[in-house]
Parts: C-alpha cells; sequence; structure tokens
C-alpha cells in the first residue's frame, strides 16, 4: 500500500486566499460600475490602467526578485480596483499606473509582499499622490450624468427640506468626490455581500461610522452628513477592514476603529485637509503592531481559579 | 429542547447535511471475530505493559497477557481464545515498533475462568470500583487513552463534585459513541452511577451535541430514576468535546493553566468509558472489545463491535474492502487523528474510528503566506494567538514560541483547518510542545 502519512487535521475549510480575495472584488463591484455610470467613461479607464498595473507590477517584482508568483491569488487586483477607486475621476491615466506600481511595489513587495506589510498599500499610493500632485488629486467634479443639476454648495446652511434632498445625492452619490466613495448605496450593498460570505465582521466599519457621527455631532455638525460624505463609509467597509494592516483580535479591532473614528473628526474639525479618512487609517495601521502586542486574547484557565 | 450550551471559538467541520458522520450513524453495530489479533503492549498513556505469554501457550479470552508496569500501568487482556503464535515488535501508529502478543484464533471463544461481576452498580461496594477498573484495563477511550482507574483516583484535598460523561463525539464522521448511546445506553448509565458511588459524587451530567437528537431522546429516558444523573445538551461544534471545553460548558469553570479537571471538581469520562466500567463492574468483564466507526471509501460504512488487536485488513474486509484507491487511512477522527502507515495496524484501546480517504481527500497542501486574517485567532478555544506562535515556530525560535502560550495549545487542529493560506500551524505546535517537553525533562 502507497498510503499518505500526514500531521492532522486531515481537513481544511475550502476557504482560500483567492476565494476571499474575489469575493473582495465582487464586492467592489456595484461601487465600480456606479462609479464609471456616474463620472463616465475615464473612470473606467483609470480602473483598467490601474487594476492592470498593480497585476503587472505584482508578476514583474515576483519574476525580478525569483519569489514565487503569487498573482492569481488576486490581492494584486484588489489592491489596483481599491486604488483607483480612491482617485478623482479626472485623474489622468498615468497617474493611476504611478500609484498602483508603487502601492504594489513599494509599500506590498518591499515590506515582504502579501501578509507583510504594515501599511494599507492603496492608501499609501493615495498618500503619496496627494504629496506629489495636490491639485489633480482633489479636483472633484459633480458626476457628469448630473452635470446639468445645480453646483453643490458647501459649508452653507441648509432648510430643512434642502438637507433631506441633499441626504438623497449624498446617498445615490449625485456629489462631487472619488470614483469609488460617492455612492454610498453601492457600498452598502458590497458591505452587505462582505458580511453574508463572512469575509469581514461588521464591527471595525460600524463602530467607525457610529464613532464619526457621535463625534461630529458632539462638534455641532450633521451627523448624518458627516458619515455620508467624503470617503467615510469607503474607508470604513473597504479599507479599515484590510487583514493585513488590521488587528487581529476582536478587541484590537474595535480599539482600531474607535482610533480611526476619532482622527477623522479630528482632522475634519482641526487638520488643515478637508478629508481625514486616508491618514486616520494609515496612522491607526502604523499603531496596529502595537495593539496587536498588548491587546490578546484571554487565555484559558488564566485568571479564574475555582475554590 | 434545551439552551444550548457552547464555548469560545471553534469551528463547523463537515457539519453540512450527509457529510461525515452520515454515512454511518444510521448502522448498527455488528460484531467481528478476527482469525487473528496482535494486540499491542502499548496502547494507553503510560509505561507499555509487559507481556506474560510466551509464543505457543494457549490463552483464552480475558486472560491476562500483559502486565501492568509503573504507576500508569495497565493490563492487556486476550481479546480472542487461542494459540499465541508471537510476540514480536510490529509497526502501529507511532515511528517505533511496539511489542505486540499475536494470538491465532481456534474460535473456541472460551473464557478464563472466574469472571464474576458484581451484578448491580447500585448495590456493590464502591470501594471495589477503582481496583476493577485497573484490573479490566480500561483507559479513556475517547482517543487520549489515559488510565482511567488514575483518573478516578481524586488526589488529597481534592473533592469531586460533578463527574461528566462525555457523548458529545465532536470529531468528523466517528458515529461509536452515538450507536452506544442509542443500542446500550443503560450500560452507559450504569458506568457512571458506580463511578459517582466510587468517588461519592452526588451529581453526574451527561452531555450530547445537539447533532444526535435520537441519542437524547434514549438517554433521557434512560436516566429517568436514576440519582443525581442528568443530561445537557449541548452545540455541535468542534471541540465540544474536548475535556477543557465541556467542562467549561457545562460547569461555567475552567481548569487553571497547567491544571487538571479535578481543580475544579470535576472528572470527565467518555460514555464509551462508562460502558466499559459497567461491564467490567456488572459482569467482571475486562476491556477486550470496543465498537469503532469505519467509514469513509469503504463498500460497506459500519459501527463494529472490534476485538482489541484486529488487524486493520480484516476491518475494511468486513466492510467489504475499499470501494475507491485507498490513499490515506486516518485512525481517530478527521481533526485529530493519526494516520495509518498500512493496514496491518491493530485496532488498539483508544481506536473510535478508521476513515479511508481517496486520493482527491488526501492532497497535501501547500503553505501559503499568513494574511493576517485573524480566523486562527477567532476559532482557537484556548484564546492563543496561533499566527504569532507560527511565526516563532517557523523562526525555529522555540523559547519565544513557549513565551506565547503554544504549551496551553491543545492540537485541536481549528486554526489549521480554517486557515485560508493552508498553513500548517497545528504541526508546527506539535513538534514545538514536543521540543519543549523533552527540554523540560533535561
Amino acid at each position: 500500500m502507497n498510503l499518505t502519512i500526514s500531521t492532522a487535521p486531515h481537513i481544511r475549510c475550502k476557504d482560500s486566499v483567492k476565494m476571499i480575495m474575489r469575493d473582495v472584488l465582487i464586492a467592489l463591484l456595484p461601487t465600480t460600475a456606479a462609479g464609471i455610470y456616474l463620472f463616465g467613461l475615464n473612470s473606467a479607464l483609470i480602473v483598467a490602467v490601474s487594476v492592470a498595473s498593480a497585476v503587472l507590477a505584482e508578476f514583474v517584482w515576483q519574476k525580478l526578485a525569483k519569489r514565487p508568483v503569487r498573482v492569481k491569488d488576486l490581492s494584486a487586483a484588489v489592491t489596483g480596483l481599491i486604488f483607483a477607486l480612491n482617485l478623482p475621476p479626472t485623474a489622468p491615466w498615468w497617474m493611476a499606473m504611478i500609484g498602483s506600481a508603487f502601492a504594489i511595489i513599494v509599500v506590498k513587495q518591499l515590506f515582504g509582499g502579501i501578509g507583510d506589510n504594515f501599511l494599507n498599500p492603496a492608501l499609501a499610493a493615495r498618500a503619496l499622490l496627494l504629496a506629489s500632485w495636490p491639485a489633480r488629486m482633489t479636483q472633484f467634479v459633480l458626476p457628469t450624468y448630473f452635470s446639468g443639476a445645480d453646483a453643490v454648495s458647501s459649508a452653507t446652511v441648509l432648510s430643512e427640506s434642502g438637507l433631506q434632498a441633499r441626504y438623497l445625492d449624498m446617498f445615490l452619490g449625485r456629489i462631487p468626490g472619488t470614483i469609488g466613495e460617492v455612492c454610498k448605496v453601492a457600498i452598502l450593498i458590497g458591505f452587505a455581500y462582505l458580511l453574508i460570505r463572512r469575509v469581514i465582521s461588521w464591527q471595525v466599519p460600524v463602530i467607525i461610522l457610529a464613532v464619526v457621527a457621535l463625534l461630529s455631532w458632539i462638534f455641532g455638525s450633521d451627523p448624518l452628513t458627516a458619515i455620508l460624505s467624503g470617503g467615510v463609509m469607503f474607508g470604513a467597509v473597504f479599507m479599515a477592514t484590510d487583514y493585513t494592516t488590521s488587528p487581529m483580535t476582536a478587541k484590537g479591532q474595535i480599539i482600531f476603529a474607535v482610533g480611526i473614528g476619532v482622527i477623522i473628526v479630528l482632522i475634519r474639525k482641526f487638520g488643515s485637509y478637508p478629508e481625514g479618512v486616508t491618514y486616520a487609517i494609515l496612522f491607526m495601521n502604523i499603531v496596529t503592531p502595537l495593539i496587536d502586542k498588548y491587546v490578546a486574547p484571554r487565555l484559558y484557565g488564566e485568571v479564574k481559579k475555582h475554590a | 429542547m434545551l439552551p444550548k450550551h457552547s464555548f469560545k471559538g471553534g469551528v463547523h467541520p463537515m457539519h453540512a447535511a450527509g457529510a461525515g458522520k452520515s454515512q454511518t450513524k444510521r448502522e448498527a453495530v455488528r460484531d467481528l471475530i478476527p482469525d487473528i489479533v496482535a494486540i499491542p503492549m502499548s496502547m494507553h498513556l503510560g509505561a507499555s505493559s509487559r507481556p506474560c505469554v510466551q509464543q505457543g501457550e494457549h490463552v483464552k479470552v480475558g486472560q491476562v497477557i500483559g502486565e501492568p508496569v509503573g504507576f500508569l500501568g495497565l493490563p492487556v487482556h486476550a481479546s480472542i481464545a487461542g494459540e499465541v503464535i508471537a510476540v514480536e515488535q510490529r509497526i502501529q501508529l507511532g515511528a517505533a515498533p511496539v511489542t505486540c502478543v499475536v494470538i491465532k484464533n481456534d474460535f473456541t471463544d472460551e473464557w478464563i475462568d472466574g469472571i464474576k461481576g458484581y451484578g448491580n452498580v447500585e448495590t456493590l461496594e464502591p470501594s471495589v470500583v477503582i481496583p476493577a477498573v485497573k484490573a479490566a484495563g480500561i483507559c479513556g477511550l475517547g482517543g487520549a487513552s489515559f488510565p482511567t482507574h488514575v483518573k478516578l483516583s481524586v488526589p488529597e484535598g481534592k473533592k469531586c463534585e460533578v463527574i461528566i460523561l462525555n457523548g458529545a463525539e465532536c470529531e468528523t464522521h466517528l458515529t461509536s459513541d452515538h450507536r452506544l448511546m442509542l443500542e446500550n445506553p443503560t450500560r452507559v448509565v450504569d458506568g457512571l452511577r458506580a463511578v459517582m458511588r466510587a468517588l461519592n459524587v452526588s451529581r453526574g451530567v451527561i452531555a450530547i451535541e445537539d447533532n444526535k437528537p435520537d441519542a437524547i431522546e434514549v438517554m433521557r429516558e434512560h436516566i429517568r430514576g436514576r440519582e443525581g444523573v442528568e443530561l445537557t445538551v449541548v452545540r455541535a461544534k468542534y471541540p465540544q468535546g474536548s475535556e477543557k471545553q465541556l467542562i467549561r460548558t457545562i460547569t461555567g469553570h475552567e481548569v487553571p493553566r497547567g491544571g487538571l479537571p479535578i481543580d475544579v471538581g470535576t472528572i470527565v469520562l467518555n460514555v464509551a468509558t462508562a460502558a466499559a466500567i459497567a461491564d467490567a463492574l456488572i459482569d467482571g468483564r475486562p476491556f477486550i472489545d470496543r465498537i469503532t466507526t469505519v467509514t469513509g471509501h469503504v463498500k460497506r460504512p459500519s459501527n463494529l463491535r472490534l476485538r482489541i488487536g484486529t488487524m486493520l485488513e480484516a476491518v475494511i474486509g468486513e466492510c467489504g474492502g475499499y470501494n475507491d484507491e485507498a490513499a490515506k487511512i486516518i485512525v481517530g477522527g478527521a481533526m485529530t487523528g493519526f494516520c495509518a502507515p498500512d493496514d496491518t495496524i491493530s485496532i488498539a484501546k483508544g481506536t473510535g474510528g478508521i476513515i479511508v480517504l481517496n486520493r482527491e481527500e488526501s492532497e497535501v497542501y501547500e503553505e501559503g503566506p499568513c494574511i493576517r486574517c485573524g480566523r486562527c485567532v477567532d476559532t482557537c478555544p484556548v484564546g492563543l494567538n496561533p499566527y504569532l506562535m507560527k511565526r516563532y515556530c517557523d523562526a525555529n525560535d522555540i523559547a519565544e514560541a513557549e513565551k506565547n502560550n503554544v504549551m496551553d495549545c491543545i492540537l485541536c487542529g481549528c486554526c489549521s483547518f480554517t486557515c485560508p493560506s493552508r498553513r500548517f500551524l497545528t504541526a508546527s505546535f506539535k513538534i514545538a510542545k514536543e521540543r519543549i517537553a523533552q527540554a523540560r525533562k533535561r
């Protein structure tokens, strides 16, 4: 007989890294589709260039570095797509290319590849571009689909009925912003899909949104506007939940999420940037190893001693 | 149904309908009388027994063929009558060969003289229980094979408050305990009562996972009128039947780190162990056979009552042979079982299951990089950081692995099962634990 000998366990669950990444891509589909529908063909070009250059950068790097080629795990595609959705719809294609390649090679591969990067690659690339081409990166336009509508005003006191109409615009994506962040309903569909597939748990996104709403309200802003505007919801659902750059324990993830929420509001309220999601998540990415070091799960039989 | 009791973490391996247990849960237990047995002298946790018969000698069923050695020693009994044709070293599950007494069956099934039990567990003298359990050669039948008389010997200053009978049977594929509870419930309860009386314990809890409603119903009928015996339905979740997890589920207490169940006033016995205790006390019958689930790629998946020492080949033959290429044979369950090197190994006291896997199911996984998804942390029933322990194991930094509590690992396999990168977490921890244990001995 020629029998296989191996150690227990002899069965594995069917989930794989590739399946998880594919689920994230599927969850990003509504958001991507909404972005392209709202902002037009240049968004489609940005998405295509970004995904393609992320995958290509990973492939070329792994070939050159003589490391196992892992592009089939789809993680580079996820990074490329999330990065594209973080760009303004007016961004030129070469910015998408540079950003994606930077995300993959510098942020991800130079630190050891999948699982070893300490920053969210898409967000770090976005931060790089924000610093390099600040004007282009903050050139937001109204969705072309609605460009005939009134220009969106900001910081003006809205009437009650006006506010309700504003909520609907923000919810459906009839506001300026990056390709992926404007259509909240699409983000929520993706969120629901990730929850159903058990790719992520609800805690991190919900806590971030709750903290942002609460703190904004304390500081005198409208809480609903706070979570429906900017990149909070997209960041909370798709970027703060990145496995590699968030804490391992449920308790640690709560601290992480609260930290992100607090920093977003502080930057929005007191910082010189109008939006703080990118830096809030990046900052908490850096804090993650510290959280993991000090927040351990409770060990069985550690504390209680029965008389 | 009672409120569902559970513990933190855990996984659901093969819990889908039609998977694992459903192959055999309706298969009533059949007897297999083998032509030949090779009875290992090392079947329990503790020193190997010393063979006390010689080649050519005729033995009867129940005759002691191996004498206990040391504190954890247990006697071994002939499981069939016939001629001892060899006392030899044979390969079993471990790397080192084991001394086995090989007996050729004369099919007289003649028992040794003087087999006599106490008849009734409710009237016997409590002090006879522990010596009788030892004399019968009983060890834990759930898989760990710890000598039962040692478990029942409560140390000075400790008091046992509750005996838990483990009928969870949380491992994949296995239905031998399930069938036992359905077919022989009285003996299970008798065994529990005997132990309760021996240790003067007023509470006995039978724990059964909620995926066995028929066994729950039968056991519930049979505990009626039995003093101090209750039944708790626990949630079907692996590793519910792990001793420490079950204690937490039933009593709410946790065994202190490095401690024993008796430190929280509990003793946990498998239901099959309880039935064996009842057999030893009521009939005076030493432990010579057990129920084993034989499943997977065999023509007729079965539950068999097997004489200890029956060789795998005969067991598979009784099940109609393989129905596909046998690529891996698991002894035990799929989460914690060991791999048989071939089909000549023997059924031991702790062998609860034989699972035959085909080529496809025996796929050797390639280990991928950790993506820090945190699933190992979520599923660890002990509350460990498996990803971190694994990092230190990979770096060969056993001291750091120890600092990160690798010795608390119960090797349940949940982390490996759930890991989307198919990392060999449990395997690394097993090696690390062995190395640390060795270093501590020195």
